[in-house]
């Protein structure tokens, strides 16, 4: 099964090496993985999609936090969360296909960013699966490049990761 | 005043109480080795390969509840000591590794002798630490020793570049630290130590399982006196021997692929099984789907979560620091004040005495003929009275001195069970016989693994270290050989050790003792005459059965029923 989790960890050099050397060490899957510091410099937070069956996660979630450098960890999954991914998509934009790529943006509430005389650049946030959907509406002869950033979470309400 | 980083790095060593560092000085280190010769605090080993220095700070470890330090310089040092580093990770031995890194504005340049010791090390250490500014030496160095001891044990590295360990800084060492994303846990949830009180008493066929965490923990002897309190039977892993005492009636000797037949049964068997600071390790559960098909309930105390639930469910996890839990769990078993039902103990015992009787204990055939391997360790189990510290390299004689050597007490059989690493015995007994200056410390080896790190017999003049070494001599990589027998068709495919040399001779040129043991009869007096050269290494070479293999065996794959006996008995 698919799950998201995210997890605080110590700002520093070789961090993010031990998380990704983890993945590899032991053959689970990474998905995707998106880190950046928080509003404590000295904490990153880190999002990894990752799949496997519920022992493998099981593992997953215990040798993340057997990492030293690792303060703290949630599986999402577990409860109510959101999820967002941020898409950036360079498309050729000529002729008539402009007007039809603007009125699909809309209708996956995107925005154009960028326009030159032969592209747009479209940005679009949502779930991974609305990014999918919106790859698929549009014409797939049109997508120069494709930009994700991978998942992001947060749990709702109170459920809350901080140290 | 200001120090300088190196001296800084040695009066760290001092502070934490440390005697004897093993080492190999280089470019990268040179000046904390000019730290080291302005004092006489902390003693300096200076071995003949950075992989011994590692394993001998490691014996010293597993010997003496210390943490072990090594010091190797950058590049190749550090290379080299990466089988010791990852040798003492998989048996989880607290050491502290410092290692001479290229200067800081030489990191990245492919500067001569760089390499990413960081990036090397990290899935075989703890943890690790570059620093980066002579001002992180001291605190580095206080976290180090701090994560080596603390939790689950383990080795740290810290590597520290050669500008570093020249610029100046206050030397001021924190009497404590406390690292905010890591903190080991102490006793247990006390509602899980009741939870496994509970489903003990009710066990008709109770089963103890003890590994290697027992011994780091200091908990053999709240082991003992729980099993003995409890009336169950008990099993030690290969990490765990002298965790409970092998000559005891409950003692139902070593699980797993070359462990008892009546082990094997009765972990397979048991409808309670409790795991004590022990993983379930493939070499002895074996096959996990063949040991799940008999139902039982599993109690699993351990300190780190991870080894919990990783190859088999559990029914109650404990986690906590196993003296401390095994000590709640007493608690708990005085004040309920109830014994285990004595009638069904007393039919599982019974079961258990059949087994014994069927697999017919550890035994092989003498011979008057050609020396038996497992008869030269009861030989020195009967000379040494059971009280030696006993290291071993890998391969067959490891298992016959697990086997035949019956230890009583923990922190005696120092062998690596992880990674199973030759040329670990020897390096491993200089740091044994350092810490504890006076005891008999006999080296149980092989032709093949000898030679992995047969240097170190320079060391062992050096420093007059006089271990005895007992080199069961079968002129194969026994251990490759018997598998080959045994499931490649009889191709013994490079196993034969070829063009040895003539041990005495080297021991001899090494400056020691050599003898060379070919008869049956002379086993004993060699032995003897060996042991009671207390000043002396004595390097005796025993001509052994070449064809023998080692019962009993569960072979890989297969489940612990499906142990094979010794087929000419
Ligand atoms: C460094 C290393 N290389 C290879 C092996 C694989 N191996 C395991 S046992 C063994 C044979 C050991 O031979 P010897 O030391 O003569 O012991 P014996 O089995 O004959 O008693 C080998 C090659 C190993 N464990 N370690
Ligand atoms: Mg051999």
């Amino acid at each position: 099964m698919r799950h998201i989790i995210s997890l605080l960890m110590e700002n520093e050099a070789g961090a993010l090496s031990r998380v990704a050397g983890l993945f590899s060490a032991r053959g689970y899957n990474i998905e995707s993985l998106v880190v950046a510091p928080t509003e404590d410099p000295t904490l990153s937070r880190m999002t990894i999609v990752t799949s496997g069956s519920d022992a493998v996660i099981e593992q997953i979630n215990k040798q993340l936090n057997k990492l030293i450098d690792v303060a703290a960890v949630m599986d999402l999954s577990e409860g109510e969360h959101l999820e967002r991914e941020l898409m950036l998509v360079k498309v050729s934009a000529l002729g008539q296909d402009r007007e039809e790529l603007k009125l699909m943006t809309d209708i996956f509430r995107g925005r154009i960013i960028d326009v030159s005389d032969k592209t747009y650049i479209i940005e679009l946030t949502g779930t991974g699966h609305k990014l999918d959907s919106f790859l698929q509406a549009i014409d797939h002869g049109l997508i120069l490049e494709t930009v994700r950033t991978g998942a992001s979470g947060i749990g709702r309400g109170g459920r809350i990761l901080k140290l | 005043m200001e120090l300088t980083g190196a001296e800084i790095a040695i009066r760290c060593l001092q502070e934490e109480g440390v005697e004897y560092i093993f080492g190999y000085p280089g470019g990268a280190v040179l000046h904390i080795y000019d730290a080291l010769f302005e004092q006489d605090k902390v003693k300096h080993i200076l071995v003949r390969h950075e992989q011994a220095a590692v394993h001998a700070a490691d014996g010293y470890a597993r010997s003496s509840e210390k943490v072990g330090v090594a010091l190797v310089t950058s590049g190749p040092g550090l290379t080299n000591a990466v089988t010791g580093i990852a040798t003492a990770y998989m048996d989880s031995i607290p050491l502290v590794i410092i290692s001479g890194q290229v200067p800081t504005y030489a990191i990245g340049e492919d500067a001569f002798q760089e390499v990413d010791a960081v990036g090397i090390t990290r899935p075989c250490v703890k943890h690790n630490y570059l620093v980066k500014d002579v001002k992180d030496i001291a605190t580095t160095i206080k976290k180090a020793f701090y994560l080596a001891k603390s939790g689950r044990p383990g080795p740290v590295l810290v590597d520290i570049p050669k500008d570093i360990s020249n610029n100046k800084t206050e030397f001021d060492y924190p009497s404590s630290v406390s690292i905010r994303s890591y903190n080991p846990v102490g006793k247990g949830e006390i509602e899980q130590v009741k939870r496994a009180a509970k489903l003990l008493l009710e066990a008709k066929r109770p089963m103890v399982y003890s590994g290697g965490g027992v011994v780091l923990s200091g908990a053999a002897s709240q082991l003992t006196e729980l099993v003995r309190m409890l009336g169950f039977p008990c099993t030690n892993t290969l990490m765990g021997l002298g965790g409970y005492p092998a000559t005891d009636k409950q003692f139902l000797g070593m699980p797993g692929m070359h462990g008892t037949y009546e082990a094997c049964m009765a972990m397979q068997h048991c409808d309670v099984l409790i795991a004590i600071g022990a993983r379930f390790d493939d070499r002895v559960v074996g096959n996990v789907e063949h040991f799940a098909q008999v139902p039982r309930k599993i109690i699993h105390i351990d300190i780190d979560p991870s080894s919990i639930a990783k190859r088999v469910k559990v029914d109650v996890p404990v986690v906590g620091d196993l003296k401390l839990v095994l000590e709640q769990l007493l608690v708990e078993f005085r004040n309920i004040k109830r014994k285990p039902n004595a009638k069904d103990l007393a039919a599982w015992w019974k079961q258990i005495d059949e087994w014994r009787v069927k697999g017919g204990g550890l035994r092989y055939k003498n011979s008057t003929e050609i020396i038996k391997p497992q008869f030269v360790i009861e030989k020195l189990y009967e000379i040494t009275g059971g009280d030696a510290f006993v290291t071993s390299d890998v391969g067959q004689h490891q298992m016959w001195a697990a086997q035949y050597y019956k230890f009583n007490k923990p922190r005696r059989w120092i062998n690596s069970g992880g990674l199973g690493t030759m040329g670990f015995g020897l390096p491993a007994a200089m740091g044994v016989q350092l810490i504890n200056p006076g005891a008999t410390v006999a080296c149980v080896t092989g032709e093949g693994s000898i030679q992995m790190n047969i240097q170190e017999l320079s060391t062992c003049k050096q420093f007059h270290l006089p271990i005895k070494l007992l080199s069961l001599n079968n002129r194969y990589l026994g251990m490759v050989r018997q598998w080959q027998e045994f499931f490649h068709g009889n191709r013994y495919s490079e196993s034969y050790m070829d063009a040895l040399p003539d041990f005495v001779k080297l021991a001899e040129s090494y400056g020691h003792i050599g003898i060379r043991i070919d008869k049956p009869s002379d086993v004993e007096p060699a032995i003897k005459e060996a042991f009671s050269r207390k000043d002396d290494l004595v390097f005796m070479d025993f001509q052994t059965d070449p064809t023998e293999n080692v019962f009993p065996m569960v072979p890989g794959g297969k489940g612990l029923s499906e142990v094979i006996l010794s087929e000419d008995l």
